[in-house]
């Protein structure tokens, strides 16, 4: 489904401050698959996501979706294919609008803006069983400005809107990070019910081993920009946060410095 | 007599101006971007229209060229900002700069009498026999009222709410697939068309353009708004907050007025509207700074329940 080959970027190239983030990375996901990436601060996860979305622009090698060829694409010509969650819940929302234009705009992602009016009555219906499903009461808000809500709620509704027209490729970039634990709990739960639901595709960074464990079906480590393991199936299943960490330091040589990681 | 004539064409002007205003409204409010070819193209509309009409136009295209003209330099201050990655406010000045040659440029010389010509105002004086503030100020309410009904209908449509989602979120935008380059270049170029096409009002109904008539255009813009938030209803609809700006907009003429027969000299105006703007935008930063008082009496009054 996607598919990465020799993917580099370097940062600031020439400068003092220069930084290889990411070496030759190749990457396969199949149809279906659920990947969570962790790895310490630097590894490089969030800048393979950017690099996937459009963000940024790879320097070498090439980034392909379902056959289609995104290299050179623009991060708004991609977003027709993918869906994104990203980790500070006031990034994914627009705060001066309601709750229903929100949606409105997400249901018509990837599609050319016409002067046709922005939200039609039937699609209304639409927002109001899938918020539903969030079991926050917001379907009986939907004229509400976003800005009102909180930042679980506005994650959550993120989570819907980036998967309301279904995505070939779901990004998520520690999109619980921010929340507090219950409330991270939460949307983690309805994210993978959505994707179990939907079949869709996922890319998950996240820094909690435990989190990157329970969930998905193939789980990526990442080190000083490069994948230093990789697992699926049956394995991962079986994986334990004592594998990683010892993973972790065979790849680094070194304990994991990151508390974030430990504590959570 | 006098002071009443004064206030007749305080509100004339207000509403030719509060075309202006909108404009405005959309790159300050809308789009978040402070754009400052507004002081060019408002003098561009002027000086576009005064130039047909002279050669024989009929006044209403000429209006029509003028706003056509005003999306055009909205175009440049656009392309500059999003594919020059200028700062939006140098953006703005190197258009408004570049403006006053082209002006100058556009009449031939640094300004055009519109005397002796049939402008729009001057049609309707003469069809109904009005006076000249009269046939002003309903040539503005129609112009208002006609562009009030294509901004609330523009930002319900999908480009319209795409341009709203742009001020307020570009991340957010760009990841829903729309290329917020665009939308600001098009709020830019929608905005500086109104902008020019109420600097071809003003300059039909005073009867000249000049290079110099769009000076402090954006002071004058940002005053209105601020003055027209200031009247308007608490949870005002979109609607509402159109027409609270035009209010603004006339407003701010009639306190210029009183304050020119309070015998200020014109030439103090422009002090007088960066203190209401500068004052107005400090009102709310103030007060957040204030609450310090209510939660130490909040507390005062918590800790004598303890005991």
């Amino acid at each position: 489904m996607l598919k990465l080959t020799d993917v580099s970027k370097i940062f600031d190239p020439g400068t003092i401050t220069e930084k290889q983030a990411l070496t030759d990375i190749n990457l396969e996901l199949e149809d279906g698959d659920f990947v969570t990436v962790i790895g310490g601060n630097g590894a490089g996860k969030s800048t393979l996501l950017n690099l996937i979305a459009g963000v940024r622009f790879s320097d070498t090698g090439s980034i392909v979706l379902d056959g289609m060829n995104l290299t050179g694409l623009k991060e708004h010509v991609r977003a027709r294919y993918m869906g994104r969650v990203f980790q500070d819940p006031m990034m994914g929302t627009a705060a001066n609008m309601e709750i229903e234009e929100n949606l409105a705009m997400a249901m018509r992602r990837g599609e050319k803006r016409r002067l046709r009016w922005g939200i039609l009555p039937s699609e209304r219906a639409l927002y109001k069983e899938r918020l539903s499903m969030l079991d926050l009461g917001l379907e009986n808000r939907m004229r509400n400005k976003v800005g009102l809500l909180s930042g679980g709620q506005r994650q959550a509704l993120t989570l819907l809107m980036a998967t309301l027209k279904k995505p070939k490729l779901l990004l998520l970039d520690e999109h619980t990070a921010a929340l507090d634990p219950k409330t991270a709990k939460k949307v983690l739960e309805l994210t993978e019910t959505i994707i179990t639901r939907d079949h869709l595709t996922t890319f998950m960074v996240t820094h909690n081993m435990r989190d990157a464990i329970r969930y998905g079906n193939r789980l990526i480590m990442m080190n000083e920009g490069r994948i230093v393991y990789d697992v699926k199936g049956e394995e991962k299943k079986n994986l334990q946060v004592s594998d990683l960490l010892k993973k972790f330091e065979i790849v680094s040589g070194e304990g994991f410095a990151n508390d974030r990681m430990l504590l959570s | 007599m006098g002071i009443l004539l004064a206030m007749q064409g305080a509100v004339a002007q207000g509403v030719l101006w509060s075309v202006m205003t909108l404009g405005v409204l959309l790159t300050f409010r809308i789009l978040n971007i402070a754009d400052l070819t507004v002081d060019g193209s408002f003098a561009t509309g002027g000086a576009v229209t005064a130039v047909f009409i002279v050669h024989g136009c009929n006044p209403y295209f000429s209006l029509f060229l003028a706003f056509a003209a005003g999306t055009l330099t909205g175009l440049c201050t656009g392309l500059l900002h999003t594919k020059l990655k200028i700062h939006e406010i140098l953006a703005g000045i190197l258009t408004m700069i570049a403006l006053y040659s082209i002006n100058i440029r556009i009449m031939g010389k640094a300004n055009t009498p519109l005397l002796g010509v049939t402008t729009a105002m001057a049609q309707l004086q003469k069809a109904f026999s009005l006076s000249p503030n009269v046939s002003s100020l309903l040539t503005g309410i129609v112009f208002s009222v006609i562009i009030i009904v294509l901004i609330y209908w523009f930002f319900g449509t999908e480009i319209g709410s795409a341009i709203r989602a742009t001020g307020n979120n570009e991340h957010m935008v760009r990841a829903l697939g729309v290329d917020t380059d665009t939308m600001k270049i098009l709020g830019l170029m929608i905005s500086n068309g109104l902008v020019a096409l109420s600097g071809a009002l003003v300059a039909q109904s005073q009867g000249y353009a000049d290079v110099g008539m769009g000076t402090g255009t954006i002071v004058i813009g940002l005053a209105s708004i601020i003055i027209g938030e200031v009247v308007r209803a608490k949870h005002a609809s979109f609607g509402a907050y159109l027409v609270s700006v035009v209010l603004g907009s006339v407003i701010y003429r009639i306190i210029i007025a009183v304050v020119l027969q309070l015998g200020l000299k014109s030439t103090d105006l422009k002090l007088l509207t960066a203190i209401i703007v500068a004052a107005s935008l400090a009102v709310p930063v103030l007060k957040s700074q204030m609450p310090q008082k209510h939660a130490v009496a909040v507390a005062a009054v918590k800790s004598g329940d303890d005991k």
